[in-house]
């Protein structure tokens, strides 16, 4: 199969799902004539012209919004959030108008919009050009969470959200954008959200993870096979609905986990993963629940300091040497 | 291009009695809500708009089913006059499954596509973005279809707004801006929230038309709402029409408005838009004794039955506390 970087994954998944349906549409800061910040939406504006690919002034907030209101009227508007980071300024609409609206429209309206934002660091971008957000939008009823680590699945997840009919907030990593290259698949393969991959099989632990941390724990749980320990890596891709199943099922074979995510330890997505194995399989274990995160920090710009905050293959290592000595 | 103050109308004297209905209405609608919130008969989520009313019905009045409307937390007339029944309506201030929302949140936070409204949350002002979407679909479709967007001159000091109006001026889109001046944000007044006189003003930083008139006439409202819809279906794009008014109860029900003068509370009630459009209809000879005891006949019935049927509605069941969350 031919092979394409996570950004031409996306790019690609945007043009077919244009081409297919007219109701489909973008619009964010600079998604036009530039092509968006880092080139998602390029050759967008020549091919579909400025009312289908709409720049959009410095308004988070009404990028959103305008969103809903189209959406409303049977459009499938894909929103750029320049940066994750930005996303705050647009919280409101996302968390009070698009996550609840059908819920107190009972049930007789639906938000078919889907909310790109460039996530995560490693590129150097300090603290307002490197968040994690995903813990908020995982924490709100209502909206749909996914966070694909592959060009794969950055193209099969961002078609599954463009045709769900729900709010689903689509973080895309930064750092993946040219360096992950892989096989994509031509035409309407798809990735169904809610649904993990296991990238590798294992027997003596699990380690479950997603986004920019598949890479660096795929190398640690190589470093333990040589030392004799084999580690099952399960990558979540959809963070809310996550694959319950799937985690609890690779738990019951190996009684032992490890999660890694690059967002803050306290109230991310580990803590809510630990307290359900907890929960329903506390028996099966053979030891705590172990957690290898950014540490409650926000992200520093020197190299230095962000290399020190950042997990990677080492200290995912080191966690998984004390879960299996346990 | 004339200015919207002075656009000609023609209302014939059915029309004129209708818009006399609606007025009625929509104040006794209101008036029963605050009864029944003091009788501890619905929970709570009253919020009046009582003597605002002419602003709903000159701005809804005639409205197509296509066009859309995003009221604001006093508007509950609207929704009538976009054609949901009173029982429902009443159904969705008892929470109940007859009404919009079923239960799941009080007051005007649902809306219904097919009859082109849209339920804003408690944000103030955030309805005005989904507005702007509202309109961008219509200049999309270049359909002719308007959206009539209504927010308090306190909502005029969200981000929101500012959000809203510029980028509906950018894109030149077919919606009303309507703001309902009643001079209190809760208990803050205009002069401690605004640094300008008129809410009017701010439209000419977005770059459109912005005019102040006198929100407790209804025949004002219609008449600049006329002239303001014609330009946005020429696609002449947005106006902005402050409607100077005066919220007769507190902000909820629950709020004694402590904070504000009797003789000020006075003054408004002596301009209250029904009397005066009443003087004008038998002045006209469109109304005498027997057709307003008419109406006002047809008013309570409805009203009574409202009540009657939402009082007797079933509960949502428990099980949908968590239901209609995805689709």
């Amino acid at each position: 199969m031919r092979e394409a970087t996570y950004l031409d994954a996306i790019r690609e998944a945007l043009a077919e799902e244009m081409r297919r349906d007219p109701k489909v549409f973008v619009l964010g800061e600079d998604v036009g004539v530039y092509g968006g910040a880092f080139g998602a939406t390029q050759g967008l504006f020549e091919e579909f012209g400025e009312m289908r690919v709409v720049d959009m002034p410095i308004s988070e907030s009404a990028i959103v919004g305008v969103s809903i209101g189209a959406a409303l009227r049977g459009y499938r508007p894909v929103a750029e959030m320049q940066f994750a980071d930005f996303i705050s300024c647009g919280f409101d609409q996302i968390v009070n108008q698009a996550a609840t609206l059908r819920y107190r429209y009972g049930g007789r309206a639906a938000v078919p919009i889907v909310v790109r934002a460039p996530s995560g660091g490693n590129v150097g971008g300090g603290l307002y050009h490197s968040q994690n957000p995903e813990a908020w939008f995982v924490h709100r009823p209502g909206l749909k969470v996914v966070a694909p680590s592959t060009p794969w699945d950055a193209k099969g997840l961002l078609k599954a959200a463009i045709r769900d009919d729900n709010p689903v907030v689509y973080l895309e990593h930064k750092y993946l954008y040219r360096r992950a290259k892989g096989p994509v698949p031509e035409g309407d393969e798809m990735v169904e959200i809610g649904k993990a991959a296991t990238r590798r099989e294992g027997s003596d632990a699990t380690l479950i993870t997603y986004g920019a941390m598949v890479g660096p724990s795929l190398e640690a749980a190589d470093r333990l096979s040589k030392e004799g320990v084999e580690v099952e890596v399960i990558d979540l891709r959809s963070l809310m609905p996550f694959d319950k199943a799937a985690i609890l099922q690779s738990v019951e074979k190996t009684n032992r986990v490890v999660i890694v995510h690059e967002d803050v330890k306290t109230l991310g997505i580990g803590a809510e993963l630990s307290a359900v194995i907890v929960e329903e399989r506390f028996e099966a274990l053979d030891a705590p629940v172990i957690r290898v995160t950014y540490p409650d920090t926000h992200v520093p710009f020197s190299q230095v300091l962000e290399a020190a905050n950042l997990p990677d293959a080492d200290k995912i290592a080191g966690a998984l040497r004390k879960l299996v000595a346990y | 291009m004339p200015p919207i103050k002075r656009t000609k109308f023609k209302l014939a004297p059915e029309q004129l009695l209708e818009m006399f209905y609606w007025l009625k209405l929509i104040r006794a609608f209101d008036e029963r809500l605050s009864v029944l919130v003091k009788q501890g008969k619905v929970r709570s989520g009253v919020y009046t708009g009582i003597g605002q009313e002419a602003i709903i019905v000159g701005t809804c009045f005639g409205l197509r089913k296509e066009d859309f409307i995003c009221p604001l937390h006093r508007d509950l007339g609207s929704f009538l006059m976009k054609g949901v029944e009173p029982r429902v309506m009443m159904s969705q201030m008892f929470a109940k499954e007859t009404g919009l929302s079923k239960g799941r949140d009080s007051a005007l936070h649902s809306g219904l596509n097919e009859l082109g409204i849209f339920g804003n949350t408690s944000m103030l002002g955030a309805n005005l973005p989904v507005a702007a979407g509202l309109g961008l679909t219509f200049k999309m479709e270049k359909t002719d279809n308007v959206v009539i967007a209504y927010f308090g001159e306190g909502a005029s000091n969200v981000g929101d707004f500012h959000e809203a109006l510029n980028f509906a001026g950018v894109q030149q889109l077919p919606i009303i801006f309507i703001c309902e001046n009643n001079q209190y944000a809760y208990s803050v007044p205009i002069e401690k929230s605004m640094a300008v006189d008129d809410v009017a003003d701010r439209a000419h930083g977005y770059g459109f038309d912005g005019v102040a008139i006198n929100g407790n006439d209804v025949l004002a409202v219609y008449q600049s709402t006329l002239g303001a819809i014609a330009r946005a279906r020429a696609g002449d794009g947005p106006t902005l029409i402050e409607c100077k008014t005066y919220r007769w109860h507190g902000h909820s029900e629950h709020d004694k408005a402590f904070y504000r003068t009797d003789e000020e509370l006075a003054m408004w009630k002596s301009r209250d838009p029904i009397p005066t459009f009443t003087t004008y209809l038998r002045t006209r000879h469109v109304l005498d004794d027997a057709k307003q005891q008419e109406v006002e006949a047809k008013v309570k019935a409805t009203i009574d039955d409202a009540v009657d049927f939402a009082m007797n509605a079933a509960d949502p069941v428990p099980d949908e506390a968590t239901s209609d969350l995805y689709a």
